[in-house]
């Protein structure tokens, strides 16, 4: 893991910028694109012009103080500010080059290609087994053997099967906060989506379930590409290659995420990592 | 006298007021219960389950009564609680944020508050005359009516507990609306649906007006429903009132059973709705 991991830096030159992504020249391909994406709650503009990349099967993280825009940013990705009344989103966002922000697209068929984890784990009112299979069942029919398997090998990818294997029948609501949220992760994984996006996925656990999640993220991103929001700035590093900082509604700098914390181009964002603001 | 010792005396005329007020409230339950249950106990016996309403001065019991009170209260609820369910979800999973809602929301509550004998009245004037007699469809229908306010209302406030976050994970896995309502949030929501579906039916099975202007009586067991049909709270206003000792003591009798069925289903539901169902 560790190889690969600075295999990526090697492949990417020290192309960094700050401010927006158009003088960036992309190394890598961009799984999602965000251009010029405006979002408004009412009239209150909550993003401002946002440029950002998600590199195909790398982990973004995506930083900065409460309010920022952080949350709000994942949230248009998956289109999920569709579901209120008043919320709206003016740019481009890019999915494999198809504008995701398009009013006829099928928001269905989108969410099941770019997956989210939630702050607060949400299991859903079934057993460990049935959170896995009812999400599956949706998109493909499955004999009882392939469900099982596909069960396994989500619940293996989440890092969760040794702990539940003999209970599979048991509640989801039984297991701790820890478990719930590596079964929400399976249950992401297990509809094999393109994108996973994490909204601050730990913020609600204990160090030890923390360490158990972010070390899913090597793993996954082998198969995902990934976004994660997250105040604890270790946690970033640990297990992003780029990160985004954002301040107040606007992308204030993105590139490798060693460069920003070890040489921040924007002062903003030196502010920031060392613990000035936010 | 110093600021404690007057917050002090206040204090305390507020706690005897709050006592008293309980005393009463709580003594005033107590006396009707005690006479209900001395008077109906008194009376109670096998005839009152096996045989019918009986003509003054003749042994008889309530079982045509209490089988009309069952069908009606059966029949309105299945007619009632399909209606309110699908309105409050409506309510609450689709039109959370549309006018409609915010409209049907305020009549529901009108219906809610409506004096039962205004509803009978109601579907007198729809069914009975139009048919031209009274029947146990109409008394159905009139409890159906009072049904739907009760089962729109709960439903809407049970799906709104139900956690955002829930409901957001479940639309973020891409799964369509439909399959949401169905196997989530019903599935959350479980306990305090049915609960509202208790309290329906404990509302409907005491209703007299309603049942009065629509189905009636019959002195006779009827399994008719194009006829007039008996029920317990219309026997007990009839019986109650006459003055023949041994139908004032199966009125008594009826008064027992209703108030134990009802007692039994609020409690049912209280155990139901006390059930942590999500989290």
């Amino acid at each position: 893991m560790n190889e690969a991991y600075s295999q990526d830096h090697d492949a990417t030159s020290a192309e960094v910028f700050g401010g927006d992504a158009s003088g960036f020249i992309p190394a890598l391909p961009e799984k999602m694109s965000v251009r010029n994406l405006d979002f408004f709650y009412g009239d209150n503009r909550a993003l401002k012009s946002v440029n950002v990349p998600l590199y195909d099967r790398k982990v973004t993280a995506f930083i900065g103080p409460s309010g920022c825009g952080k949350s709000t940013l994942l949230r248009v990705l998956n289109r999920m500010y569709d579901l209120y009344p008043g919320q709206r989103a003016v740019g481009d966002v890019l999915l494999d080059g198809e504008n995701v922000l398009d009013p006829r697209l099928d928001v269905n068929a989108l969410r099941a290609r770019v997956g989210m984890v939630f702050q607060k784990p949400t299991p859903f009112p079934m057993t460990i087994y049935e959170n896995i299979a009812f999400g599956v069942r949706l998109y493909e029919k499955l004999g009882k053997a392939d469900m099982d398997e596909r069960v396994e090998k989500a619940l293996r990818g989440a890092a969760i099967w040794d702990e539940v294997k003999d209970k599979l029948n048991a509640s989801g609501l039984s297991l701790s906060g820890g478990q719930q949220q590596r079964l929400c992760i399976a249950r992401t994984v297990a509809i094999q989506p393109e994108v996973i996006l994490f909204d601050e996925p730990c913020s609600a656990l204990d160090p030890i379930s923390t360490a158990k999640i972010e070390e899913l993220f090597d793993e996954l991103r082998e198969a995902y590409t990934i976004a994660i929001v997250t105040h604890n700035m270790q946690q970033a590093v640990r297990v992003s290659q780029y990160t985004a900082f954002m301040y107040l509604g606007e992308m204030v700098e993105f590139g490798e995420t060693d460069q920003i914390f070890q040489t921040p181009r924007e002062s903003r964002t030196q502010d920031y990592i060392t613990g000035r603001f936010g | 006298m110093s600021l404690a010792t007057v917050r002090k005396a206040r204090s305390a005329i507020a706690m005897g007021a709050c006592i008293a007020s309980a005393v009463i409230g709580i003594a005033a339950l107590a006396i009707i219960l005690g006479a209900l249950l001395w008077n109906g106990f008194s009376s109670l016996s096998l005839d009152v389950f096996t045989k019918m309403t009986p003509p003054p001065g003749a042994s008889g019991g309530l079982l045509n009564a209490i089988v009309g009170s069952l069908i009606m209260t059966v029949l309105g609820v299945a007619i009632g609680a399909p209606l309110g369910l699908l309105a409050g979800t409506y309510m609450a999973e689709y039109g959370r944020y549309s006018k409609l809602t915010t409209v049907v929301r305020f009549i529901n509550d009108i219906l809610l508050s409506a004096p039962s004998i205004v509803i009978g009245l109601f579907v007198y004037e729809i069914t009975v005359l139009q048919m031209g007699h009274f029947s146990a469809y109409a008394g159905a229908l009139a409890l159906a009516l009072l049904v739907v306010p009760v089962v729109v209302r709960t439903t809407e406030d049970m799906l709104n507990l139900v956690p955002g976050g829930l409901r957001e994970a479940a639309i973020a896995m891409g799964l369509p609306r439909s399959l949401i309502i169905r196997h989530i949030a019903y599935k959350a929501a479980r306990a305090g649906l049915i609960t509202g579906l208790l309290l329906a039916v404990a509302r409907v099975s005491g209703e007299t007006a309603p049942l009065l202007f629509t189905a009636l009586n019959n002195q006779f067991f009827s399994s008719n429903l194009n006829a007039p049909m008996a029920s317990l709270p219309v026997v007990i206003f009839q019986f109650a009132m006459s003055p023949y000792k041994d139908w004032q003591s199966l009125a008594w009798a009826g008064a027992l059973l209703i108030t134990a069925a009802v007692l039994t289903l609020s409690i049912g539901a209280r155990i139901l709705g006390a059930q942590k169902t999500f989290k």
